[in-house]
């Protein structure tokens, strides 16, 4: 055994170590021990993925040497890998570009406590990423639940604690059903490590027993999964949730928490149930009525939106939809169409997210669309982040969003029952993706020199300075006048918008092998 | 049908505790009562588990007088996914009974749609 299989087990572990030296540390040392500990994570999980790539296989990890029914196990492969490198750059690029709202939203003697949460979320998810373990994945599901939750209380104020609680409560009837699910599928199989509920399953299915117990299961599950990655009906609690919380906050919640659920339910779906039966027990229709829905719907609520923040929310949902509709297609084009949307998704929405925070900070801390007039001048690199984030969401050609939804239309083809559907929806939510998103981009580039009280920001003038602390925000005011420079940008912001425009871009010109790597990650996934 | 019935009464006791847990859980306006709805369903599904574990006649797994047949004893792995668990779910209640105290303090009441009201009226 090559000593880069340790790394899913060394990279749990150590987050979760992080975790607990940071309750030690003090604010500032617990972020830089965060950032080091997600960028030290995605260098390992970079060699892994390096690593499985040459060996095109995956290999299943004895946790403490115990054997398969006894022990637990842990599962790698090239899917695996990337994801896992995946939300490591998200973590890292999020702690960067939102560390300085963190550093103002969270409570100086409390920031050690935002870090905890952080490093339990990347722990949690990279568990639900190797875990091979239905119960460890309920575990591991709850504490992500908890730490996200932690995520979104970490500016702590009226809106986020009521927030929270709803967030609390749709998610813990996702973990109801899912847990409710899990113990089905132990109790008609007896075991609880995936590849061995497999066989099970398989004699069963032969022997035509557990019939609607089986069927129930698998809507339990799917369900339960769906309600905690805010599918569209289910969706009520995301816009405030991921509209309140400090940006961080949001682009981790968008972009690994929800990710590391549907990942889970990929797993459920190709390592336990199979692909054939899951198409057969129907729940895929459901599941594709509800992302098509939720394509459209979620859409159309973000259009609706007039505060930035909340409409960039209500763009998740709307692209979850997108996920949910591959997976309901049940074929694997659809998967892989869904999986590459999973990276092309959560690299475009930290993006967006990080780049509103630096343009809301020029514009006096306002969120409202009209007050972000002009914003793209006086903040070049958040602009110019949005721009790229939102050309992503829409699908232009060079950027993630493109490929994905490239191939959930030749992933349609196959099939003439999904094809019309799916053709119309893409072709209806683009559109109105790139109406509310070009809105919010023409808005950010018109010139508004009419009454910009935060101009001076760009001269640093001192008498503007006057009018942005009577304009702007107290604690925005602060920061300008400590920061000096035209936009307030800082280095880590600046890095942290590079870093998301490179990686959508390398997701969107790189096709090929990312492509060629999901279709084979899939293939051995289950 | 009704053979199965009888004989899985637990079971079936354990499914419409979780179903009325539930809805307690997605119905109730009242904060409180949506916790208690979320600890009836979580205990609901603990019974689930310990009924399927349990075998008539047997002992709790715990090695007497040296005897260590599998005959003699229980399951005792549904019992350490129950105690499991009882572990989250006392952490998820006390989470979210903090969270309670926390918009009490702020809103005054517990009932969620007034909060979602009050929240309208800030966002204005």
């Amino acid at each position: 055994m090559s000593f880069v299989q340790n790394v899913p087990c060394f990279s749990i572990l150590m987050t979760m170590f992080a975790a607990i030296l940071s309750s030690a540390a003090g604010g500032k040392t617990a972020r830089k021990i965060s950032i080091g500990i997600a960028a030290a994570v995605g260098v390992m999980s970079a060699f892994l993925l390096v690593f499985l790539m040459g060996t095109g296989d995956s290999y299943a990890y004895m946790m403490g040497h115990f054997p398969a029914p006894w022990g637990n196990e842990l599962r790698a492969g090239m899917l695996e890998a990337a994801m896992a490198l995946l939300f490591c750059i998200i973590m890292l690029l999020s702690l960067l570009g939102g560390g300085e709202e963190a550093a103002e939203d969270v409570r100086e003697e409390k920031a050690n406590f935002y870090y905890i949460m952080a490093d339990l979320l990347l722990a949690a998810n990279l568990a639900l990423v190797y875990t091979n373990d239905l119960f460890t994945a309920y575990v591991f599901v709850e504490i992500n639940t908890i730490a996200a939750c932690g995520m979104i209380l970490g500016k702590f104020n009226r809106l986020t604690i009521a927030s929270a609680v709803r967030y609390m409560i749709m998610s813990l009837m996702g973990s109801g059903l899912l847990l409710l699910g899990i113990c089905f599928f132990y109790d008609m199989t007896g075991h609880l490590l995936m590849s061995n509920i497999r066989e099970e399953i398989a004699v069963i299915a032969g022997s035509g027993a557990y019939q609607v117990p089986f069927l129930l299961t698998v809507g339990l599950v799917s369900v339960g999964l769906a309600i905690k990655s805010a599918l569209w009906p289910f969706h009520a609690w995301l816009p405030n949730a991921y509209g309140y919380s400090t940006v961080a906050s949001s682009a981790m919640l968008s972009s690994i928490v929800s990710k590391g659920y549907i990942f889970l339910l990929l797993k459920i779906i190709f390592r336990i149930v199979g692909l054939e039966a899951f198409v057969r027990s129907h729940v895929t229709d459901i599941l594709f009525l509800f992302g098509m829905t939720g394509m459209i719907l979620g859409s159309v609520d973000a259009i609706r939106q007039n505060n930035i923040r909340r409409m960039v929310a209500y763009s998740s949902v709307a692209q979850i939809g997108y996920i949910f509709m591959g997976i309901g297609m049940g074929t694997t084009g659809g998967m892989e169409a869904s999986v590459y949307h999973i990276l092309a998704h959560a690299s475009a929405k930290a993006l967006v997210f990080t780049a509103v925070s630096g343009l809301v900070r020029v514009s006096g801390g306002k969120t409202g669309l009209k007050d972000l007039s002009g914003a793209g001048f006086r903040n070049r690199a958040a602009g110019a982040g949005f721009v790229i984030g939102s050309l992503s969401m829409i699908g232009i050609p060079g950027c993630a969003g493109f490929v994905s939804k490239l191939m959930f239309a030749k992933a349609s083809l196959e099939d003439a029952f999904y094809m019309i559907p799916v053709l119309a929806c893409l072709a209806i939510s683009t559109l109105l993706n790139a109406i509310y998103f070009m809105r919010v981009v023409l808005f950010l580039y018109t010139p508004d020199d009419v009454h910009l009280p935060e101009e001076g920001r760009d001269a640093g003038h001192g008498k503007e300075a006057g009018s942005i602390r009577t304009a702007a925000g107290t604690v925005l005011a602060g920061t300008a006048g400590e920061n000096g420079t035209g936009t307030g940008n800082s280095l880590q912001f600046r890095i942290a918008v590079t870093g998301f425009i490179c990686l959508n871009l390398f997701l969107g010109i790189c096709t090929g092998p990312v492509s060629e790597a999901v279709k084979t990650g899939l293939s051995i996934f289950g | 049908m009704g053979n199965n019935l009888a004989s899985n009464f637990a079971e079936i006791a354990a499914v419409v505790l979780f179903g009325i847990g539930f809805t307690d859980l997605f119905l109730h306006k009242n904060l409180i009562k949506k916790i208690i709805g979320l600890n009836i369903m979580d205990t609901a599904v603990y019974l689930f588990l310990a009924v399927k574990g349990y075998i008539s006649g047997l002992k709790a797994p715990i090695i007497e007088n040296g005897v260590q047949s599998t005959e003699a004893y229980i399951n005792p792995i549904p019992s350490g996914l129950v105690l499991t668990g009882i572990v989250v779910s006392v952490s998820v209640s006390a989470l979210m009974l903090a969270l309670t105290v926390a918009l009490y303090e702020r809103y005054h009441t517990l009932d969620l749609d007034m909060i979602s009201l009050k929240m309208k009226g800030m966002e204005e």
